[in-house]
């Protein structure tokens, strides 16, 4: 991994394991269409659902993360793997299809659903622009965090390793 | 919101359309004027994107409904409006089965 200049965040007044998360209703995007998706939707179809959110697509934070999800063929889960990002449908669709990753995103260009997670973060200097944190929750049917981990600097990758063992993907 | 949304990921129509394209609104506004549930799934302007479309209907051009009710998946706006106003219509057949079936939601 190539050096980076870093900016801490600071911790975030995140959703906490033992939790409710949110229900939410955004485009759920793939590399094919979109349709209107509520997250409890999603969970009920899939049973234990993992929500990896990233910066908005186009970051190189975003790319990194869904490049290393498929390298560890976290690919193979894609129906329990669910994104969240503060992206239009179109740059989401684009993303996944020239990248060829199995994954469908919620696409949130308002990044509303972020805030209510408590990961959102304006971007310093740009005005009119906030995007999730880095973040991997775990999220039983009834829609309970059961983990949580949000980055608290700019850039910050997932623990990966300490992730599939916490959330059963070994 | 919520509720609805879930309800309408288990409509029993799909519908592939473009963002304002005049030909699918068309057939939005008759699906709607019947109070027919149905799930919207947008898809790619370019026609090369649209592989879930060619696989589902055989064709690449949209509007494209699917209708779990009849069985019928059909492409063309002319014939989708046809279909809607025989089956769903005042003289349509289905019209009171789709009332019912709304019921049971």
């Amino acid at each position: 991994m190539p050096d980076f200049e870093v900016t801490d965040l600071g911790p975030a007044d995140h959703l906490e394991a033992g939790e409710e998360g949110p229900d939410f209703t955004r485009p759920l995007v793939t590399d094919e269409f979109w349709e209107d998706r509520s997250l409890s939707d999603v969970v009920a179809d899939e049973g234990r659902t993992i929500l990896v959110c990233t910066p908005m697509i186009g970051s190189f934070v975003a790319k990194y993360i869904y490049d290393e999800l498929d390298k560890r063929s976290w690919f193979d889960r894609a129906d329990r793997i669910v994104g969240l990002t503060a992206a239009t449908p179109y740059a989401v669709s684009s993303f996944l299809d020239e990248n060829e990753h199995p994954f469908a995103i919620f696409a949130d260009p308002a990044n509303d659903v972020a805030e209510s997670l408590g990961i959102a973060h304006d971007l310093d200097g740009m005005t009119g622009i906030s995007e999730p944190r880095a973040a991997v929750f775990g999220l039983e049917p009834d829609l309970t965090i059961d983990s949580a981990w949000v980055s608290t600097e700019w850039p910050e990758f997932p623990p990966y390793d300490d992730l599939e063992s916490e959330l059963g993907l070994e | 919101m919520e509720a609805s949304a879930t309800a309408a990921s288990d409509a029993p129509i799909t519908f592939y359309r473009l963002q304002a394209c005049p030909y699918c609104e068309r057939v939005a506004r008759l699906l709607n004027e019947y109070d027919l549930e149905y799930r919207s799934r947008f898809v790619e302007p370019m026609h090369s994107r649209r592989d879930v479309v060619k696989r589902v209907a055989g064709v690449r051009s949209v509007p494209v409904v699917v209708d779990e009710n009849t069985g019928v998946t059909m492409a063309e706006s002319a014939n989708i409006v046809d279909y809607l106003e025989s089956t769903y219509g005042e003289d349509g057949q289905r019209a009171d089965a789709a009332a019912e079936s709304r019921g049971d939601d």
